[in-house]
């Protein structure tokens, strides 16, 4: 058997927001292929927690360990802003909310896959469109799309290229705040296809943040519950919310039973 | 890893013919019970000092009334429910584990290299294919697309699934081939322990024919499985032994 190592690593993460705590000691590992979603009602910190796991939220104490492609281990937020770019752009991954914030609205479809693809040293014109056409295909968008700004795309295909954008690169670690968010029932249940397929398919680790206990059920592996900034349950997916033991998630999963 | 109950001492070939005598699976004096938080902080004994084994090859039925902690139970095997005490021992490949004390990363470790478990309901996901379904434990265990498709048209063929409605969702099938999709699904991989909620109720009587063919070709293979069987003749067909079940503080 191979034993792996974990890629991820957070120690003690908390959070002060002046008086305000917004995450409170919490420690986690993730291993490669591994998905772990974050549930909990908004405010709860699952968000200050993301954050600061992806470097872009700087702790109050605590540190994140990021073990890279060479089998380094990297202080995430002792990076220089530019290392810490870089390292988006290619071995990690970020998929926003709205998808505005995780693309470039204003230039072509192509040039958003491609310019991740170019910070990871893609130089070549024509392979670069080659592999944003096969991307494309694999998020289910046509081809002669290509030259279209995302503007133009429905929310749906908006979150599909965003997707292909951050999963180009064939990152290792990818980061999703609420993917599925704003996108209606029908639409939302065809990303999820999508994201299950390619999670297995490339063996990502992901850190999953959303308030849909349906969709943590379906991509998660494991689970934490955040309440008032604290984890306070976690466990497998099916486990947590089979058989939930603290009282907040005890609510948040008859809530849904009976919504 | 952490939990484990160590196994380790290297096996010259007496000591793992003598390991293979030891029971796959031994549950001690296992006790579940639920606090309903939202519910006054009501608690519910569901399971009281239960034990008992299963060895390799053999099919053990757990019988008991309505309510007596069978599903309870078959859930604490499947590390979906977490024991409030008590040791679950799991015996496979190279170790033994306690599931009642496992860490998350070893129950999935586990699921997906030794147990197989068929639930009572199907739990349909959204735009997946029947077959692809079917495939997914395989696929997760690493075995090649081509093998994997294979054998899932095998059991889909065998348990008299119509060929057309292979590549729908079964989100719209009725609740018989629901459960066929679901037995297949449990069957697809030679693991050596398998877990059955119920899986012949809602079936016909020519396909729970099948279903208890399926369990006898997996006991001959080695494998160890617990089942909760309705209908006293599949149970009759299949077990080996009972493990008689009662509400705890009644008498069986
Ligand atoms: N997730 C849960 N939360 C709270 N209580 C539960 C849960 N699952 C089971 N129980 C309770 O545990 C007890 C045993 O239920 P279980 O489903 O194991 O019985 P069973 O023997 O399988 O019954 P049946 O033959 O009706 O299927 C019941 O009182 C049930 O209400
Ligand atoms: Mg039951």
């Amino acid at each position: 058997m191979t034993e792996q190592l974990p890629v991820l690593r957070a120690e003690s993460l908390t959070r002060r927001y002046g008086e305000r705590l917004g995450c409170r000691n919490v420690s986690l590992e993730l291993w490669p292929g591994e998905v772990l979603g974050i549930v909990g009602e908004s405010g709860s910190g699952k968000s200050t927690l993301l954050n600061m796991l992806s470097g872009r939220l700087t702790p109050s104490e605590g540190r994140v360990l990021y073990r890279d492609a060479h089998g380094a281990d990297i202080d995430l937020h002792a990076l220089s802003e530019g290392e810490r770019r870089r390292l988006l752009r290619t071995e990690l991954g970020y998929v926003h909310q709205n998808p505005r914030d995780g693309l470039r609205m204003q230039v072509s479809a192509g040039a958003n896959i491609g310019e991740r693809l170019m910070a990871a040293g893609g130089r070549n014109y024509g392979k670069l469109r080659a592999t944003a056409l096969e991307w494309l295909d694999k998020v289910e968008i046509a081809a002669p799309r290509i030259d279209d700004v995302p503007a133009r795309y429905s929310g749906g295909m908006q979150q599909r290229l965003q997707i292909a954008r951050n999963l180009v690169t064939g990152p290792r670690l990818v980061f999703m705040d609420e993917p599925t968010g704003g996108l209606d029932v029908s639409v939302q249940a065809r990303l999820l296809d999508l994201l299950r397929r390619l999670v297995r398919d490339m063996d990502l680790a992901v850190v999953l943040v959303t308030h849909d206990l349906a969709v943590a059920r379906l991509l998660s592996h494991r689970l934490m519950v955040m309440y008032h900034g604290e984890v306070v349950e976690q466990g497998l997916a099916d486990q947590v919310l089979d058989d939930p033991h603290h009282p907040y998630t005890q609510l948040l999963v008859s809530s849904i039973l009976q919504g | 890893m952490m939990n484990t109950t160590s196994n380790t001492f290297s096996a010259s070939s007496r000591e793992t013919a003598a390991n293979e005598a030891l029971p796959v699976i031994e549950v001690c004096n296992l006790c579940k019970e639920f606090i309903l938080h939202q519910q006054g902080g009501t608690h519910i004994e569901a399971l009281r000092n239960v034990s008992f084994h299963v060895n390799a090859g053999e099919c053990v039925a757990l019988y008991g009334p309505s309510g007596s902690g069978k599903s309870t139970m078959l859930k604490a095997l499947y590390g979906n429910y977490l024991p409030s005490s008590g040791s679950i021992l799991v015996r496979c490949r190279d170790g033994e584990t306690d599931m009642a004390s496992a860490s998350p990363r070893q129950v999935s470790r586990l699921r997906r290299e030794c147990i197989s478990y068929v639930s009572q309901f199907l739990r349909v996901i959204p735009r997946v294919s029947t077959l692809d379904l079917v495939a997914e434990p395989l696929l997760a265990a690493g075995f090649g697309e081509e093998k994997a498709m294979g054998r899932a048209r095998d059991l889909l063929r065998r348990l008299n699934l119509p060929e057309r409605l292979w590549d729908l969702a079964p989100a719209t099938f009725s609740g018989g081939e629901q459960q066929r999709v679901n037995i297949a699904r449990g069957f697809c991989r030679p693991t050596p322990i398998l877990l059955l909620d119920e899986p012949t109720a809602s079936l016909d009587a020519m396909n729970r024919k099948v279903v208890v063919e399926l369990i006898h070709e997996a006991c001959e293979r080695g494998c160890a499985v617990v089942g909760i069987f309705h209908d006293d003749d599949t149970r009759r067909a299949v077990a080996h032994r009972s493990v008689v079940m009662s509400r705890p503080g009644e008498h069986a």
